[in-house]
């Protein structure tokens, strides 16, 4: 079963590559605010239906896949 | 007497345990090279240390990979033992993901890697690895990281300072480390994390030497903690 992740830095920690990138679109002259870059994590689980997939990615996301002090997630499963 | 044993880990991506084993043993200790896949440490060993580097490419988070390294098991027991354990720059992460230091490590602020001698200031004489200095005391050791800016929440942040766990602080903003925090100890004082490489300022003939008092401080509560498990 397809599971996306997708992990976004928490409100209120700097995110200076997402400032950079901001920057950098103003200079290309695109009217963008603000800018925040995290990461996407695609994953081929084994489990038996949408909900177990979920559950079992959401202790990987606590175990590993994200550090809770800086990140936020959100967890996809194809199909559910 | 018996000389200080310490074991420095070498994960897949570290490069700065040669100069951590040659910086030990200059100060006169037995440095044991122990690899991330090894489960159990020398019942000699007194002491630790995770170096600097690269740990599995930095992938995901740096030091996020390294913490579950089979080795990781035997540093945790033995810091939680109350053992000295010392992680530099790349060693810091991982000691912040393993949950033995608190808050993490986060891209420079300016978004650019630094390499520079810096000044830190012992802020907290509490920890063995700083037991020989004096408080308010500037040390001079080289930085040289892209993610070096120690961030923490609010409440975290007044907890650490409460506690005394703040023990170096850069004399300059380096990388936008929260209060300027260079390196932070658990709250027992025996696991120290920092971003300074005290272990590449032992030398004179290399430039500062802001890293002796550390790392002395480490030799010689490795060779009590020695003499206490095996007592």
């Amino acid at each position: 079963m397809r599971v996306t992740v997708l992990i976004r830095p928490k409100a209120g920690i700097l995110d200076p590559q997402g400032e950079a990138v901001q920057a950098s679109l103003s200079t290309l002259g695109f009217a963008v605010s603000r800018v925040w870059v995290g990461r996407l994590v695609d994953l081929e689980v084994e489990a038996d239906d949408p909900a177990a997939a979920r559950a079992e990615v959401e202790r990987m996301c606590a175990d590993l896949l994200t550090n809770p002090l800086i990140e936020g997630f959100e967890v996809v499963v194809e199909g559910a | 007497m018996e000389p200080a044993r310490i074991a420095v880990v070498t994960f897949p991506g570290s490069n700065d345990d040669g100069d951590a084993r040659l910086a030990l043993e200059a100060l006169g200790a037995v440095a044991l090279p122990v690899w991330h896949t090894d489960e159990q440490l020398s019942p000699e060993v007194g002491g630790i240390v995770l170096p600097g580097g690269f740990s599995y490419g930095d992938y995901l988070r740096c030091g996020a990979l390294a913490r579950v390294a089979p080795v990781m098991d035997a540093v945790r027991a033995f810091a939680t033992a109350g053992g000295p354990v010392i992680g530099i720059c790349n060693g810091f992460q991982i000691l912040c993901e393993a949950g033995l230091l608190p808050g993490v490590l986060r891209p420079n602020r300016q978004l650019e890697f630094v390499c520079a001698d810096v000044s830190v200031t012992v802020e907290s004489t509490a920890t063995p690895f700083t037991a020989g200095c004096e408080a308010g005391q500037t040390l001079v050791i080289p930085v040289k990281h892209g993610e070096g800016c120690w961030v923490a929440d609010d409440e975290l942040l007044a907890r650490v300072v409460a506690r005394g766990q703040v023990v170096l602080r850069y004399a300059d903003d380096v990388n936008g480390s929260r209060e300027r925090i260079a390196g932070i100890a658990n709250e027992e004082g025996n696991v120290l994390g920092l971003m300074p490489h005290p272990e590449h300022a032992v030398d004179p003939l290399l430039g500062p030497t802001g890293g002796v008092p550390l790392l002395e401080g480490l030799v010689a509560r490795a060779r009590e903690w020695a003499a206490l498990v095996r007592a």
